[in-house]
């Protein structure tokens, strides 16, 4: 952990999300949790045949709009504007929250968020939850500090209940349970619903009713509902969730109390802004036109609908991301998750891997700026930088050239805080000093002998027990280093010339 | 005009047939190639493994060696996408002023070798002949930071006696990634039996690219497994004649 000094009259660097509390730091790097997640040959299956599917759909319904590329501008645009003058926009939405009767708080991190829910579930004298399906409040670790005061968090969301019932973490920001198949699921139900027909069959609809019956009891007991929110929208007060099943709908209306925890990044300035996201969002996520069920809600209406709303507006780094003007532009996100769908790696290794509730490419630059570079060293490497997130970005993040930027954070931060140079430093360093000079350059180039007495069997290198070539030799033959450098034909073949 | 041969530390190294090969094809077409031997390497290992400030120098020689020419062509998607994206951040941030304007004028004469075949010399049919089944395996930077689109497939379909097949899910990454390939070995090798699986199902005996960095990668898992299909860069294919096979 590093102490950064603070100057007299120069603001600190802004706090980063604190360890020990919510879920965005892994256990594991990277390359070793992916290790064990590539091994899992139904993770693989399960995976590859969801993020197929929801990558065909939304380059299909994508397809049809002619202004497809307006809208992602539109939308990148609108979501700069907001991040420069956040402050100012933030002031108006609690401003306008609290003018139509809401209550707003404010949470510099995980720990006070989770403390000013506690305290308002029990200010309404209630041992059990309802939720919305929210990134915010699994990023806080909500559920397990609810859990901790005796405090039950029911999950509504389809596959947030079949992660939830399964003991298990979410894998995906939109499709919680995307790792597991039909089967594994009327497992999970049979065993852990304790109310289920044991001829639970798995098709999907019989799946769904019976999560339907088991929801529908908490929906009418709950008096008081915990969601996310999809946009905030500063100039009128308005909080919109986007979802699928309707669910969410239920626990924004029939419960008595509504608490809402609300990242600060995800604010629109005005109404009319909603009208760019809502064709981005549900085209990018689930691949559909529209989504289902649009609820949005104005602070309390008398009569109708939960009387009692909080609003609590999380940072937990948000604002110490905002700092760098380099990767800032990953507060820009949605959550639609196109970019877990089309990368290459998540496709193969799943969200767990990663570590922290924000997996995929989106995760790499995001969970690191949250924690600080070094919380999550690893993670802007899980890359090949194909680049294929960029391009379905709705918003247009740049993700591959966060990724290099947080690569550079590290190595340089490494450097800072170690007198002695990592070995890959060292090599980079020595690579830079023989290529900035020809000559060097062209000795070592032709050094490559070794090589050639390695390879010369069948005129390729198998595996070397060296354990930098290793990592290359495991899988791939190298090929064998030829006789002559270009340049040196180059040179034999102008010789003449000169 | 004045064409430089941006060689590429890879190919100069280890993949000299690709030098040549673009050598071949581009005076075959008329082309006087210069190769300015000063030069080394454009930094993109440097760049994506974390090392920014150290590609400094590296940005400074590009620009000292390739200035005086009218276009330098690569045989390479990655290391033309490094020049056109990366070289100019690194100016930005570690330069002396002036070092950006030069290393955008630098960059916006840097092709990779199919954008200067058809976008500058207005070539597709390259007069070469290449009598096998191919497979073509569009490289993400070629694809998605130059957009070259279908130049190299449009230059593949006019060589005569190739058998052009189409590769299932082509654009999905071969999993090379410069160090990932090496720091996420297992993540990479997954990548690379799709990769490997989809070649495969073409029955094509070569799979081309523009790249040999992933060609290194792709052919070193064929060679591993004695799949019985091989690699051969784009450059070499177009160079190929009757007269001049390079089987």
């Amino acid at each position: 952990m590093t102490t950064t000094p603070v100057m007299l009259g120069l603001p600190a660097m802004p706090p980063h999300a604190p360890d020990g509390v919510g879920n965005l730091r892994g256990e594991e790097r990277f390359p070793v949790a992916a290790r064990r997640a590539l091994a899992d040959t139904q993770l693989r299956r399960n995976l590859g045949k969801a993020t197929t599917t929801i990558r065909t759909k939304r380059a299909q319904v994508v397809a049809e709009l002619p202004d497809w590329e307006e809208l992602r501008e539109a939308g990148r645009q609108l979501k700069v504007h907001t991040m420069a003058h956040l402050p100012d926009y933030l002031a108006q939405l609690e401003s306008a929250v609290s003018a139509r009767g809401g209550v707003v708080h404010w949470a510099r991190d995980a720990a006070e968020a989770n403390a000013q829910v506690i305290d308002l579930v029990r200010g309404k004298g209630a041992d059990e939850v309802v939720k919305v399906k929210s990134m915010a409040t699994q990023e806080i670790g909500l559920n397990e500090a609810l859990e901790a005061v005796g405090i039950a968090a029911i999950e509504t969301d389809l596959a947030e209940l079949i992660v939830q019932l399964g003991h298990d973490k979410p894998s995906h920001i939109l499709v919680p349970a995307i790792h597991r198949n039909r089967a594994e699921i009327r497992e999970i139900f049979l065993r852990e619903m304790g109310d289920v027909d044991p001829a639970l069959s798995d098709e999907p609809t019989a799946l769904a009713g019976a999560a339907r019956q088991h929801l529908r009891r908490k929906f009418l007991s709950a008096k008081v509902a915990i969601s996310g929110a999809n946009f905030g929208v500063a100039e009128t007060g308005t909080l919109a969730v986007v979802e699928s099943e309707g669910n969410g709908r239920m626990c924004l209306t029939l419960p008595e109390t509504l608490i809402t925890i609300m990242g600060i990044e995800k604010l629109v300035p005005r109404w009319q802004d909603l009208e760019v996201f809502l064709q981005l969002l549900p085209r990018s996520s689930t691949g559909e036109r529209m989504n289902p069920y649009t609820s949005m809600w104005t602070g309390v209406t008398p009569g109708d609908g939960p009387q009692e709303f909080h609003l609590i507006l999380l940072d937990n780094g948000r604002t110490a991301v905002l700092s760098d003007a380099e990767g800032r532009d990953a507060l820009n996100c949605i959550r639609c998750s196109a970019c877990l769908n089309v990368c290459p790696v998540y496709e193969r290794t799943g969200g767990h891997a990663y570590g922290s509730v924000y997996p995929g490419p989106i995760g790499a630059i995001l969970s690191p700026q949250l924690t600080g570079i070094e919380d999550n060293a690893s993670l802007p490497f899980a890359s090949s930088l194909c680049g294929a997130c960029y391009d379905v970005c709705p918003v247009k993040i740049n993700i591959p050239e966060i990724l290099v930027h947080l690569r550079a954070e590290h190595t340089e931060t490494y450097a800072e805080e170690h007198r002695v140079p990592s070995a890959e430093a060292s090599a980079m360093g020595a690579a830079a000093w023989v290529m900035s000079d020809p000559k060097r350059w062209t000795l070592v180039l032709r050094s490559g002998r070794l090589g050639r007495v390695l390879g010369r069997k069948r005129d390729a290198i198998g595996e070397v027990p060296l354990p930098l070539a290793k990592q290359w030799t495991d899988a791939r033959d190298f090929a064998r280093p030829p006789k002559q450098t270009f340049r040196d034909w180059w040179a034999a073949e102008h010789r003449s010339e000169r | 005009m004045r064409t430089a041969l941006f060689i590429t530390c890879l190919a100069d190294g280890l993949f000299p047939d690709v030098g040549k090969a673009t050598v071949r094809l581009l005076e075959r077409l008329g082309q006087v190639v210069e190769f300015p031997a000063e030069q080394t390497c454009c930094g993109q290992m440097h760049v994506n493994t974390g090392y920014q400030k150290q590609t400094l120098t590296l940005v400074e020689r590009f620009v000292k060696v390739f200035t005086p020419y009218d276009a330098i062509v690569a045989p390479s998607g990655s290391c033309v996408g490094s020049v056109r994206h990366q070289h100019a951040m690194i100016a930005k941030r570690f330069g002396s002023p002036g070092l950006l304007e030069q290393v955008e004028a630098v960059a916006a004469k840097t092709y990779e070798l199919s954008e200067f075949l058809v976008d500058v010399l207005g070539v597709t049919d390259v007069g070469a002949y290449f009598p096998h089944r191919v497979t073509y395996h569009p490289t993400c930077h070629s694809l998605r930071m130059l957009r070259v689109g279908d130049k190299p497939i449009t230059l593949l379909r006019a060589v005569n006696g190739l058998e052009l097949v189409e590769l299932p899910a082509a654009d999905q990454c071969c999993g090379f990634g410069g160090t990932f390939a090496i720091k996420n070995a297992d993540t990479s090798t997954a990548m690379l039996a799709d990769k490997m699986r989809n070649v495969l199902d073409t029955g094509a005996e070569i799979c081309t690219a523009g790249d040999s960095s992933c060609l290194m990668h792709i052919g070193g898992g064929l060679s591993r497994i004695r799949a019985g299909a091989r690699t051969l860069h784009l450059a070499q294919i177009l160079a190929a004649t009757r007269e001049d096979s390079v089987l």
